[in-house]
């Protein structure tokens, strides 16, 4: 089964095509273009899971490269691979896509742009296909401009609102400051392997040649090159996965459609940079992994941190995958690339539902995202909550879920990584606060009684049904081809971890390449089980405190201050303001940039422009000096002297009478006097 | 008194003479006749010069003074006609009545 | 052949000054004639041989030769390349044109006489008449800025023509030095004795005070001058905002289209071969020079307040790649000769970013032309707002423009880019590190025109704002298509240079 090699390129091209075609479309054709977003969705995902099945019958990586462009006698290659870590990812992309295409059909019914909806979201779908499949790291670091692209275009989908506008805008920005790294340490990359293919029958830059000689040289600050690009190269993982500190967008980025939300900033493409990571793994070196690992520790207590303060749903939702990102990276510093990689796929899983389950609420309030306006919804939308529920034990790594198999993994390499324990205390904290925020989150919306504000008496216009109004009715349940997709989430959150529990790791074997053995005795590794049980202790100790806080008394009133506001309001606020982050960039990165921009505006006009105009003056003086001399020195110079010769000749024309005798006169007393000179001259 | 200062007094003395008259009278004939005496007085230097000068043999001054009579001669012509047709324009040979070329 | 092409519109613009008497008949008469330009344009990019090294199609007549003048043309993979570029350019701009009432017969015909000038230049190889035509293609600038522009279009044009005549007095002066030195004019000629290295030798013969190599350094920063002004590199060029916001979009297409591209020529054909060593002396301050040229106009356009200057200072910005670029390439290569794959890569990265700059930034200010001529001159940055919603089908191919601009992949402002980085990095780290950040000020500002322009709340004063009509969406479809085919594709250009850049690398030590 090699032509699925050959292929392959059709899984991301697909998606692609039906984004042009798409695009060509008219507003009302939105059946059309919805089954065609659906249908090449599908035929991807059947080509992803033969893939797969070829995966896993040839574990070695496979790889087909073209030439793309020629530069002097040199050709510029790209190509596409298929290992098992792609393979997961396709199945795992084309899966949740798939689904969360078919939720949107119903999340985006009413909406006047749903064609192009839909035309983003495959051409988002075909460019993260790409990222996954490359073989090359200039095409994955164009597919993954497309994607960061798509994720501008469908974060300010909804773009006559300002905060739309802006979100995207930045969303798009701060993961281009990422993006620059990585650029760089790609051509650096280029410069010191001569390609970037990353497997090229022995000659690409991830194979063992490439990696000795870019170990052998020492750059700046002492560094190992590898190191450096390495790093580099990190840098675009941090601006995508929205590591500290370019994480600022992502919460941002919730101005976005829910769908939008569940795909691009839960699912795949924040895991983007965690997947780079992974497939570059052979580059990074134990120094960059420090630093990866350090990165995604911080990430991941600093985000759960912030997530404990918010209320707005998807907010939360999105500080808690800012800070499962961060257990990634710490997944892949500290562990290898199977501990990181299972967070991620498990994590898409869950928190696709989340924020599919998100979705189906605000759909069925009525556009209302904050939490302390929802409440009782759990005998609204039972479907709803019992898919959420089932997300949310996930997340908080309930024992048996599939986040708890995941996040153990992680921590268990925490624990043991030689380095520092640092990283494993900061995780250990950030799941108890992972479970704290949850069970608020929960509470708050499902449980008590329905709180109404005052504020929404007066009907507000929503973004996506700008001409009806809204109307308070009660929550109601979302259609099914909403609820379908989170309960077939919902069932993958629940068992998806047991493909790699220690007793059974296939997952990790199916990315190692190895054959899985069912082994009870895996649990027996030394202190395993007392992780497991410290780490089950922190969930429930964590559920446990979102309980006394939030669920044991009803929240009754909207406005009433939050359990944790009144225990310690500073801090509350401080979290609740996400810790001025924004401030602090607004006060010195933009600033200095605006200030930088108007110096060079102000450069540009006075000195260069004013050190022109100086010459352009200067020249223009000596223009009117010398029209200044032309007029009175020269011209009147010259006048003058002819008046004078003029008047001279007057007088000479007295003498000129015309007398011959006159003549004779004035020659003969020329004569005596010459002759008188003359004799006077001899004599003396 | 050598030879040679008499002979230039004669002829600074014709010089004076034929200047006087050239200056003086009005009647345009009488004008040329002064010309043609300071005309004689040059020619009477030349050969004053010529016959005590330091190469009596060479017949320099001789020959100038031949060539300078024939075109006295050749000039008194030329004038005499000058004369007479202004003469016949002007209906006068007074010179200081004829004061502009133009006819 | 090539003659016939640069007589073509010649002849075309004074048919059409001369008889023309209305608009229609001239603007008719200027896209036959600019057609058939890009038809034979094209026909030689089919008929250059890319693997046979040296000149294609050459015609060499005697001329004076007495004084090494002769009448000398032909192309090579650059020529061909600029030939092409122009005539598309200029196509773009009268199709843009097409439907301004207020361009009469007579704008048409200096159009063409432009395109003349632009043709003669990219082929001529001997000095005098190469000059002649550099110069010439001034005029009808000057005249179309003049007579077209905006409020403030006659001190624009003033300015641009001083300024860019000043760069051509240094550039006339270097010449006439070598000339007196070397006795040739022929472009060629000088190429092959710099690469013998005698031109600095017989520089010696002038009997001047200083000594040849030092004259040498002085030529080339006098030749340097005239490009620089040309292209433009910083701080040469604040002719260029202004002549660009005033002049007739129509023009500032052709202006920032193909006339910049002559200074990048110029860069290209004259001072990297003939001046090689004394461009490795010099390399340090163009390196910086051509930084500055990337990053202070990026910065700069943020804070424009007109469309049309945010996106001359984009322009000075991406030709800034280009110089960075070429500064890179001239690196002295000695006996690591693994230095000229990547030469080979900056160049072809600039060849790449010349043709397609000049595409992108064509279709950006014909877009800003067809909003202009909507909105009665409007252009603001914050005149506008929430046009996606109004005009949906304009801002969707607009915005492709803005992000080929911003060099996103699969269009094509990303291949170019990606060439010169990656081949200017190895030879110059710190200069392309600080490079990038112009990509990251390009993202800044151009998305905040999209925000700005597009986005937000509609502004109530462009509802009934008409879209794109069949015709125009025509007319700039094969522009927006021609940027997905060179970003998906680009060995269309880069199969067709690297011929002519393999020989160019052999000749710089």
């Amino acid at each position: 089964m090699t032509w699925i090699v050959n292929y392959l390129w059709l899984i991301p091209v697909l998606p692609m095509l039906a984004a042009g075609v798409c695009a060509l479309l008219k507003q009302p054709q939105r059946r059309l273009s919805a089954t065609l977003a659906i249908g090449s969705m599908s035929v991807s995902f059947v080509l992803a899971l033969i893939a797969f099945a070829e995966a896993l019958s040839h574990p070695a990586i496979q790889v087909a490269n073209i030439h793309w462009m020629q530069f002097g006698d040199q050709w510029v290659s790209l190509g596409w691979l298929l290992d098992p870590l792609a393979a997961v990812m396709l199945v795992m992309v084309t899966f949740v896509g798939l689904l969360i295409f078919i939720y949107s059909t119903g999340y985006m019914a009413h909406d006047p742009n749903f064609t192009r909806f839909f035309c983003f979201l495959s051409l988002f779908a075909g460019a993260m296909l790409g990222v996954v499949i490359a073989n090359s790291l200039l095409l994955l670091f164009m597919c993954w401009e497309v994607v960061g692209l798509t994720s501008y275009l469908l974060i300010g989908f909804w773009y006559h609102r300002p905060a739309a506008a802006a979100a995207a805008k930045k969303a798009f920005i701060t993961t281009r400051i990422g993006d620059l790294g990585l650029l760089i340490g790609m051509v650096w990359l280029y410069a010191q392997s001569g390609t970037l293919l990353f497997y090229d029958n022995g000659s690409g830059c991830l194979e063992q040649h490439a990696i000795s000689a870019l170990a052998a040289h020492i750059t700046i600050f002492g560094m190992v090159v590898s190191t450096a690009i390495g790093l580099l190269i990190f840098c675009g993982a941090v601006g995508k996965s929205g590591q500290l500190p370019l994480h600022v967008w992502l919460p941002d980025a919730m101005e976005g459609p829910t769908p939008v939300s569940a795909l691009i900033h839960a699912a795949t493409m924040v895991a983007a940079g965690v997947y780079l990571v992974a497939r570059v793994y052979p580059l990074m070196n134990a120094h960059a992994l420090e630093v990866v690992a350090w990165v995604g520790a911080t990430t991941a207590l600093f985000a759960a941190c912030i997530a404990v303060a918010q209320n707005d749903i998807k907010r939360i939702l999105a500080y808690s995958t800012v800070s499962q990102l961060g257990y990634m990276m710490l997944g892949l510093g500290v562990g290898g690339v199977a501990v990181g990689m299972f967070h991620l796929i498990t994590h898409a899983f869950f928190k696709a539902l989340l924020f599919l389950g998100a979705g189906s609420v605000i759909h069925g309030c009525t556009e209302e995202q904050d939490i302390r306006n929802m409440g009782g919804l759990r005998r609204f939308m039972p479907v709803t909550f019992a898919a959420y529920a089932a997300g949310t034990l996930a997340l908080c790594g309930f024992p048996l879920f599939a986040g708890f198999w995941s996040k153990d993994a992680i921590l268990h390499s925490a624990h043991g990584w030689g380095i520092s324990r640092g990283p494993f205390y900061f995780g250990a904290i950030g799941a108890l606060l992972t479970a704290f925020y949850m069970t608020r989150q929960v509470y708050y919306v499902f449980f008590g009684p329905r709180r109404v504000p005052e504020a929404q008496a007066e009907p507000v216009a929503s973004p996506r049904h700008p001409a009806e109004e809204s109307v308070i009715a009660d929550p109601h349940e979302s259609p099914r081809v909403m609820t379908t997709p989170l309960v077939i989430l919902a069932v993958f959150a629940a068992f998806l971890g047991f493909v790699g529990t220690p007793a059974w790791p296939w997952f990790q074997s199916f990315l190692a390449g190895q054959p899985a053995r069912f082994d009870i005795g895996g649990f027996s590794e030394p202190g395993l089980m007392a992780l497991m049980g410290v780490s089950s202790l922190i969930v429930f100790a964590g559920i446990g405190l979102g309980w006394w806080l939030y669920g044991c008394k009803p929240i009754v009133n909207a406005t009433d201050p939050d359990a944790l506001e009144r225990l310690a309001p500073g801090p509350f606020h401080a979290l609740a303001n996400r810790l001025y982050v924004d401030e602090i960039y607004e006060a010195t990165v933009i600033r200095l940039t605006r200030f930088a921009s108007a110096f060079s505006a102000w450069l540009d006009r006075w000195i260069f422009g004013g050190l022109v105009n100086l010459v352009a003056w200067i020249v223009t003086g000596f223009g009117w000096l010398d029209l200044g001399l032309d007029k009175y020195v020269v011209n009147g110079g010259f006048d003058m002297g002819c008046r004078e010769v003029s008047l001279f000749g007057r007088f000479f024309t007295r003498i000129q009478n015309g007398r011959v005798q006159n003549y004779l006169r004035v020659i003969a007393v020329a004569l005596v006097i010459l002759a008188i000179f003359l004799l006077w001259g001899h004599r003396g | 008194m050598n030879p040679l200062a008499g002979c230039l007094l004669v002829s600074a003395l014709l010089f004076a003479i034929g200047l006087a008259g050239a200056i003086t009278r009005r009647s345009a004939i009488l004008v040329l006749a002064g010309i043609e005496l300071m005309l004689s007085a040059a020619n009477l230097n030349f050969i004053a010069f010529w016959r005590f000068g330091p190469h009596p043999e060479a017949l320099t001054g001789l020959i100038f003074v031949i060539f300078s009579i024939a075109v006295a001669a050749a000039e008194a012509a030329v004038g005499l006609a000058l004369i007479l047709a202004i003469y016949r324009h002007a209906k006068t040979s007074d010179v200081s009545e004829i004061g502009e070329m133009r006819g | 052949m090539i003659t016939a092409l640069t007589l073509l519109p010649l002849v075309g613009g004074l048919f059409i000054l001369g008889l023309c008497r209305t608009r229609d008949s001239a603007r008719l008469a200027a896209v036959t004639f600019a057609f058939l330009s890009l038809v034979l344009a094209v026909l030689l990019w089919f008929g250059l041989n890319p693997e046979t090294p040296g000149m294609q199609f050459e015609e060499l007549h005697a001329w004076a030769p007495s004084l090494g003048i002769a009448y000398h043309v032909g192309v090579d993979g650059l020529g061909v390349l600029m030939l092409v570029l122009s005539a598309l350019v200029v196509m773009m701009s009268l199709a843009a044109s097409w439907a301004n009432e207020k361009q009469g017969p007579v704008y048409f015909g200096l159009v063409l006489l432009l395109e003349a000038g632009l043709f003669g230049t990219f082929t001529a190889l001997n000095f005098v008449h190469w000059f002649i035509y550099w110069e010439l293609s001034l005029i009808p600038a000057f005249f179309l800025v003049r007579l077209w522009g905006g409020p403030g279009r006659a001190r624009a044009a003033t300015q641009f023509f001083l300024y860019t005549m000043v760069g051509s007095v240094g550039l006339l002066l270097a010449f006439l030095a070598l000339y007196l030195a070397t006795g040739k004019f022929d472009l060629v000629d000088l190429t092959q004795l710099a690469q013998a290295n005698q031109i600095v030798p017989s520089l010696a013969n002038l009997h001047l005070r200083i000594s040849a190599e030092c004259l040498g350094q002085w030529l080339f920063w006098a030749a340097f001058l005239g490009f620089a002004v040309k292209t433009p590199v910083v701080p040469f060029h604040t002719w260029l905002p202004a002549t660009y916001a005033e002049a007739p979009s129509e023009t500032t297409m052709l202006l920032t289209g193909a006339m910049s591209k002559m200074g990048i020529y110029g860069f290209l054909r004259i001072l990297l071969p003939i001046f090689p060593q004394q461009m490795q002396h010099a390399r340090t301050p163009l390196l910086w020079l051509a930084v500055a040229t990337i990053v202070l106009p990026a910065f700069a356009a943020w804070v424009q307040k007109d469309l049309k200057r945010t996106f001359a200072y984009s322009s000075i910005n991406h030709l800034g790649y280009c110089i960075l670029g070429v500064c890179a390439a001239a690196q002295f290569m000695g006996p690591q000769a693994e230095l000229g794959t990547e030469k080979a890569a900056a160049l072809t990265g600039v060849m790449l970013q010349v043709f397609s700059h000049a595409l992108t930034a064509a279709a950006i200010f014909w877009f800003i032309a067809l909003l202009g001529r909507r909105t009665g001159g409007q252009r603001g940055v914050d005149d506008f707002g929430g046009l996606r919603k109004v005009i949906p089908v304009f801002s969707g191919l607009m915005g492709i423009a803005i992000f080929a601009s911003l060099g996103l992949p699969g269009l094509n402002g990303f291949p170019g880019e990606f060439l010169i980085f990656k081949g200017a990095f190895p030879l110059a780290p710190w200069a392309t590190s600080l490079a990038v950040l112009g990509l990251l000020m390009t993202a800044i500002f151009l998305l905040t025109v999209i925000q700005k322009v597009f986005s937000g709340p509609v502004n109530p004063r462009w509802e009934a704002m008409a879209d794109l009509t069949t015709t125009e969406q025509l007319a700039v479809l094969p522009a927006i298509a021609l940027m997905f085919v060179l970003g998906l594709y680009p060995q269309v250009i880069t199969g067709m240079v690297h011929g002519t850049i393999l020989q160019w690398i052999g000749g710089l030590h």
